[in-house]
């Protein structure tokens, strides 16, 4: 539209990761992990006088398990759940590049290589989750417990025991171990990455091209893109099941795997944008205008409804319903287990809905850095808050909480998610300078 | 020049077309560059970004979609509490008579549905537009394939042959010239 201003841009612009960066992300890292420990140590060293306490509480639930708490397993539930949300956050990244292609969009052009970077993360997430599972399986899921599945014994669950093929196909349960689970695990991580590195190459292949007329990778990267768009559909719903819904295995919900999808877009779409607020404060993306954070603040705006919207829809049918095999999922998060997570589900609906939903609907919030960078933080709280919801009752029961062992995990995946962040984004050009569309979103205005 | 002998005051306009949308845009610039104010462009379709070059104050539309949302929460909120918790209170599926979670689906609704009735309302009655309402249109080729720059002379200075040059200078249709049209 406006063909008479050119704005220039620097094609071979690198963002280049500085010693004193890396140190820095290092310092944070081992902050997290004294943290962690300490709060880790802490917890299970001072449970035995807390246990006397709350074996009370475990009776008055009936809480499954509550009898032998393993302190160990709040531990693990944190490794878990923070691997389970950076995870997420990374493939959902790869996810909004994909959709990005999918629809041949051209104002994302030179902000791409940003959600491109995240997938970094996937490999090293999935090493982490195998471990996580390998150490704290028995802690964190409840179906791990060989005796549920004896005819006859003593912890028999038939409902359970109905649900054996799911995780351990083909192998006999009483074996114990979840041959089809892990699979699937593994599938993900190999179909995610592999999605992803496709999409990558042709992305790299196509910087190195000569003829700008050449749509020979970008329509490659388009086929790729639907690729893994269509993996994605499935993945992330079993995921969700396999990593999240089967913690509370006795209970179910259609709608989990699209609420759990929605928690991880939305999550990813402002790590994106506090990514392309930061690197621009950083003096890369000059390019980067305020109609591209329009759009971005648009997206985080849009998926914070898409998300109530899920989240409230599976919560209100079930508590209109009030069938006792659904509705104690809610019970125990709103009133159960000694009241521990009563007020989250409150935090939620606030710092998920009304504040993003309220705050960025002017259109000038949406244009300037600083009010998106309160919204991104906000949403992240917010979200990490959602999937503490979904993780810690089931494993941590009553003797949930936050404290030094939460931070520190949260710091630890969260430092190394930005390290390798940025150093799969210093391993390409800023922009994909070859992208038939990067004129447009040079001169993208809305 | 006001025209009274009808009992009201014409306003005089000169009215230029155009045949392309980069050429109407290049001419409000380049008018408003040389001290020109723009009344208005009217064209076949949307041109992004035209009101900022003309200079219009930015649509207030917004805020009246926020209120008249707010109004289908108010009411929705109330419609619910009276006929549900103190009109004709009834069980139903063993809740509250008010419970929270059950008026959500209804609130949205109405405020979904007040907010957009109310938004196009508004910019119904602020465009002087509607069932009935008979538009006055400059030049009726703006509904086909021509773009219509209208200044009005009474709001400039400079002479009508000056502006009917500048217009033609920036690209406007010589046959016929830009025309002089009263409303």
């Amino acid at each position: 539209m406006a063909a008479e201003h050119t704005v220039t841009v620097d094609v071979n612009e690198k963002y280049t990761l500085t010693a004193a960066t890396q140190k820095k992300i290092w310092l944070w890292l081992a902050v997290g992990l004294i943290l962690f420990i300490a709060g880790a140590f802490w917890f299970v060293t001072g449970f035995g006088s807390e246990a006397a306490h709350g074996a009370g509480h475990a009776a008055e639930h009936g809480g499954g398990g509550g009898e032998h708490f393993n302190p160990m397993a709040r531990v693990w539930a944190n490794l878990w759940l923070n691997s389970v949300f950076f995870v997420g956050i990374a493939v959902a990244g790869v996810f909004f590049l994909a959709t990005q292609y999918a629809a041949k969009a051209g104002w994302s052009a030179i902000i791409k290589r940003v959600p491109e970077a995240f997938g970094g993360f996937l490999p090293v997430g999935g090493v982490i989750m195998l471990v996580v599972y390998f150490l704290g399986h028995h802690d964190l899921f409840h179906w791990t417990h060989t005796g549920l599945y004896e005819k006859g014994g003593p912890e028999f669950d038939a409902i359970i025991n109905g649900k054996a093929p799911f995780f351990y196909w083909p192998l006999s349960p009483e074996g114990g171990f979840p041959f089809f689970w892990l699979l699937r695990l593994v599938l993900y991580f190999a179909l995610w990455y592999w999605g992803y590195t496709m999409i990558r190459k042709a992305s790299l292949a196509e910087d190195q091209l000569q003829n700008r007329l050449d749509f020979r990778y970008y329509d490659k990267q388009v086929v790729w893109s639907i690729v893994f768009i269509v993996i994605f559909a499935v993945t992330s719903s079993t995921s969700a099941w396999d990593w999240l819904l089967s913690i509370d295995t006795h209970w179910f919900s259609t709608m989990f795997g699209w609420y759990v999808f929605a928690s991880w877009f939305v999550s990813a779409l402002a790590v994106i944008t506090l990514a392309v607020v930061y690197l621009k404060e950083q003096g890369y993306l000059k390019a980067v205008n305020e109609n591209h954070l329009h759009d971005l603040g648009k997206f985080m705006f849009a998926f914070s409804i898409f998300w109530t919207y899920v989240w409230f829809c599976q919560f209100l049918l079930i508590y209109y319903a009030n069938i006792p095999e659904e509705i104690f999922y809610f019970k125990e998060r709103l009133h159960g287990l000694g009241g521990v997570y009563s007020p989250v589900m409150i935090i939620l609906a606030i710092i998920n809905f009304a504040f993003p939903f309220l705050f960025l609907m002017p259109r000038d919030s949406k244009r300037h850095p600083i009010f998106l960078k309160i919204t991104a933080f906000a949403i992240l709280v917010g979200h990490y808050l959602d999937f503490y919801l979904m993780v810690m009752p089931g494993t941590a029961k009553q003797y949930g909480g936050f404290g030094l062992m939460e931070i520190g995990a949260i710091i630890v995946f969260a430092s190394l998610f930005v390290w390798l962040f940025y150093r799969t984004l210093s391993k390409a050009p800023l922009i994909a300078k070859n992208h038939p569309m990067l004129e447009e979103s040079l001169h993208h205005s809305i | 020049m006001a025209d009274t002998r009808l009992g009201h005051t014409k306003e005089r306009f000169m009215v230029g077309i155009y045949d392309h949308e980069d050429k109407v845009v290049d001419a409000v610039k380049k008018l408003k560059n040389d001290g020109v104010k723009v009344y208005e462009v009217y064209s076949p379709h949307p041109i992004h970004h035209i009101d900022t070059y003309i200079g219009h104050p930015r649509t207030r539309i917004p805020i009246a979609a926020f209120l008249f949302g707010a109004l289908g929460t108010l009411s929705a909120i109330t419609l619910i509490t009276y006929t549900m918790g103190i009109d004709w209170p009834m069980i139903i599926g063993g809740k509250n008579f008010v419970a929270i979670p059950t008026m959500v689906p209804v609130t949205f609704e109405l405020t979904v549905l007040i907010s957009a009735l109310g938004m196009v309302a508004t910019f119904l009655v602020s465009n002087n537009m509607g069932p009935g309402k008979k538009e006055f249109m400059f030049d009726r080729r703006t509904t086909d394939d021509k773009y219509a720059l209208v200044v009005d002379l009474d709001a400039n200075t400079l002479s009508e042959e000056q502006i009917r040059d500048l217009m033609v200078k920036y690209g406007a249709e010589t046959d016929p010239l830009p025309r002089i049209v009263e409303r």
